[in-house]
């Protein structure tokens, strides 16, 4: 009999997006615990690892890392293509696609506060849009338009503190595996 | 430094978008015009641009409505709880005021309805 061996050649880089991506699917998996007052509002804290990633590692490591985190967030949490699922993957999607301009923005002025309250308007925007194109055709979300603005922009900002206040924390705080130079 | 000169401006944005989403999804649309109606029937449809009063008489009585720029109101009622007259002055697209025992209504439509229809 002979046994076939297939093996994957496993870069540093993959190791790494693997890692945070785990990070990213721990605070998801932890945030899904905490109760909401209405469907769709939540902290979004794995979107502080996807901005400490896409202001380290660059932009096609944050679209593994968010990718990874909606699908893994999916299985983990029982919810794999279920409507939350594909309202996840919209405003990841629509997130990611704005950070990739924004990424731009002149970094003199524009801080990780900026990105991560423009991510996080791209992130409700883009969930809010596949609701109302697919799940909730109608003015029945137009109500409800200034909550979730509200949030994305209360959450955007913590958030974007804490990537700020993370960045800037000097080295020998930062309790992580050699290779990984995350905090 | 958490905050940048463009970090205060991205969020002077987003705070002009909330504020700009509340008043839009929230605020309601200012209704323009007032129908009055006795025992089911329309009498009376008036624009809300000039102050005027009308009387309609009702199976109790005589209701007097009141007309100003931009609102209107029940000012007296024969019914015995005066619910319509309480309700003050009805301003936005949609709002009633009924009534009921002297089967007098009056109601604001604007160029946007909230409902399209409403059964009493």
């Amino acid at each position: 009999m002979t046994r076939s061996v297939i093996e994957l050649p496993v870069t540093a880089d993959d190791r790494r997006i693997a890692r945070l991506a785990a990070l990213a699917i721990g605070l998801t998996l932890a945030e899904a615990a905490v109760p909401s007052p209405l469907p769709g509002v939540k902290p979004g804290l794995a979107n502080i690892v996807v901005l400490l990633v896409l202001l380290q590692f660059g932009w096609r490591a944050a679209a593994w890392v968010s990718g990874l985190r909606v699908l893994a967030g999916g299985l983990l949490l029982g919810s794999l293509f279920a409507p939350g699922f594909w309202l996840s993957a919209a405003g990841a999607l629509i997130s990611l696609l704005v950070l990739a301009l924004a990424r731009h923005l002149p970094s003199r002025h524009f801080g990780p506060v900026s990105l991560s309250v423009l991510a996080a308007f791209g992130h409700i925007g883009g969930q809010l849009a596949l609701a109302g194109l697919w799940l909730l055709p109608g003015a029945a979300l137009i109500k409800l338009l200034p909550v979730f603005a509200a949030a994305a922009l209360v959450f955007g900002t913590v958030n974007g503190v804490i990537v700020a206040r993370l960045l800037a924390a000097p080295a020998s705080d930062r309790r992580q595996s050699v290779p990984c130079t995350l905090p | 430094m958490l905050f940048r000169a463009g970090d205060t401006g991205v969020l002077l944005a987003g705070a002009g978008l909330v504020i700009a989403l509340t008043v839009y999804a929230w605020g309601g649309s200012r209704g323009d015009t007032a129908v009055i109606r006795a025992a089911g029937q329309v009498i009376e449809t008036v624009s809300l641009t000039h102050a005027q009063s009308f009387s309609v008489s009702g199976p109790l009585g005589a209701t007097q409505i009141e007309i100003e720029p931009g609102r209107a109101r029940i000012a007296r009622d024969p019914s015995p709880r005066q619910l319509c007259v309480k309700q003050g002055w009805l301003t936005q697209s949609g709002q009633a005021a009924l009534c009921l025992p002297n089967q007098v209504s009056l109601e604001i439509r604007g160029r946007f309805s909230a409902y399209d229809s409403l059964g009493y």
